[in-house]
């Protein structure tokens, strides 16, 4: 094995706020420029680094929200209780300088080339980096037949919704299942409730299509959507998630 | 909030094991010292909010890993994993 093929390095890079939009109420996305960023894979994340006036440090990761082919942004939601979260979601603007660091990540990923059909479903801002997938898929043109299963609390908490809707309406291959678990507008049609056996029974490719699947949200979310898929008699193995905790 | 709520996965450290080894550890595959199980070190069951961070088997939930870093420094306890198998970058 050769050493500088399997020696990573991360460093903090000085990287700059170059753009920002507010996604819901409590998420936005930054548009960032980090120095000597080497490129990144969909999925991956990378690391925020914040240093406040009297020296104290505070970092939290992110999942990268754009295709590899595109500029780098994160997409942040506000945590109240949060020691990062709300300055990046409320505070920060363009010009401003931070640190990251990465991309970090190669288990969750999806670089286009893999067999079978995708199986995304993600819970709140677990959304990100399946996200980037969605984005990486339409950028680079593959017809890899798409399945989103999309769980928010509200209409108004859907993070990206024009562009999936967008993305939806090219029927190409890319399938958008949204369900909202605390209240729904008049005439929704999608589902009203949180996951469980019954709906992923419905959106989900059968096994013996052996789908590649990647499950992100809260551990509960995550937990209930992986057992349900074993249940219905996916391996295992096959099926990919990355959990986020409560420290934003 | 429970233990269960707390518990997050390898994807959580791929940073810190990255900074710490130098190389990108979530798709290593482990072995449980305590069972014998082997998956990729995403799919291990992570505590970061311990004193350091806790990493356990995700079919056993035996110990297999533990950090703990101070300024400059870091200790880590692989005493619980029967093996780590690094892959170079294809």
């Amino acid at each position: 094995m050769a050493g500088a093929a399997v020696l990573g390095r991360l460093t903090w890079l000085a990287t700059e706020v170059i753009g920002a939009t507010a996604e819901t109420p409590r998420v936005r996305t930054l548009q960032l420029q980090a120095e000597s960023w080497p490129g990144h894979r969909a999925g991956q994340h990378l690391d925020v680094r914040l240093t406040a006036e009297d020296g104290y440090q505070a970092f939290r990761s992110y999942s990268i929200a754009t295709a590899p082919d595109d500029e780098l942004a994160i997409t942040v939601e506000r945590l109240d209780d949060g020691e990062v979260s709300p300055y990046l979601v409320d505070e920060l603007r363009e010009g401003d300088r931070i640190e990251v660091r990465g991309p970090i990540g190669g288990y969750f990923v999806w670089d286009g080339s893999e067999r079978g059909p995708l199986l995304l479903i993600g819970g709140g801002s677990g959304i990100v980096p399946l996200m980037a997938m969605i984005r990486h898929r339409a950028g680079s043109g593959s017809s890899t037949p798409t399945r989103l299963l999309y769980s928010s609390r509200t209409l108004e908490d859907v993070i990206y919704q024009e562009e999936l809707d967008e993305l939806a309406a090219r029927r190409n291959g890319f399938e958008l299942f949204h369900t909202l678990t605390r209240s729904q507008p008049a005439g929704w049609t999608g589902y009203g409730r949180r996951i469980d056996g019954e709906m992923l029974r419905d959106v989900a490719w059968p096994a013996a299509e052996e789908p590649q699947v990647f499950i992100c949200g809260s551990t509960r979310f995550v937990d209930t959507a992986a057992d349900s898929l074993v249940a219905l008699g996916y391996e295992p193995p096959s099926v990919k998630t990355e959990r986020f905790g409560a420290t934003g | 909030m429970s233990a269960e709520d707390r518990r997050l996965d390898g994807n959580a450290i791929g940073g810190l094991l990255l900074e710490l080894f130098g190389v990108e550890l979530t798709v290593a595959p482990s072995v449980c010292g305590s069972c014998g199980s082997l998956e990729p070190v995403a799919r291990l069951h992570v505590y970061v909010d311990a004193p350091g961070v806790v990493v356990r088997c995700c079919n056993c939930e035996d110990v297999m890993m533990r950090i703990v870093q101070a300024p400059g420094r870091a200790w880590i306890d692989l005493s619980g994993t029967g093996s780590l198998e690094l892959r170079a970058l294809e």
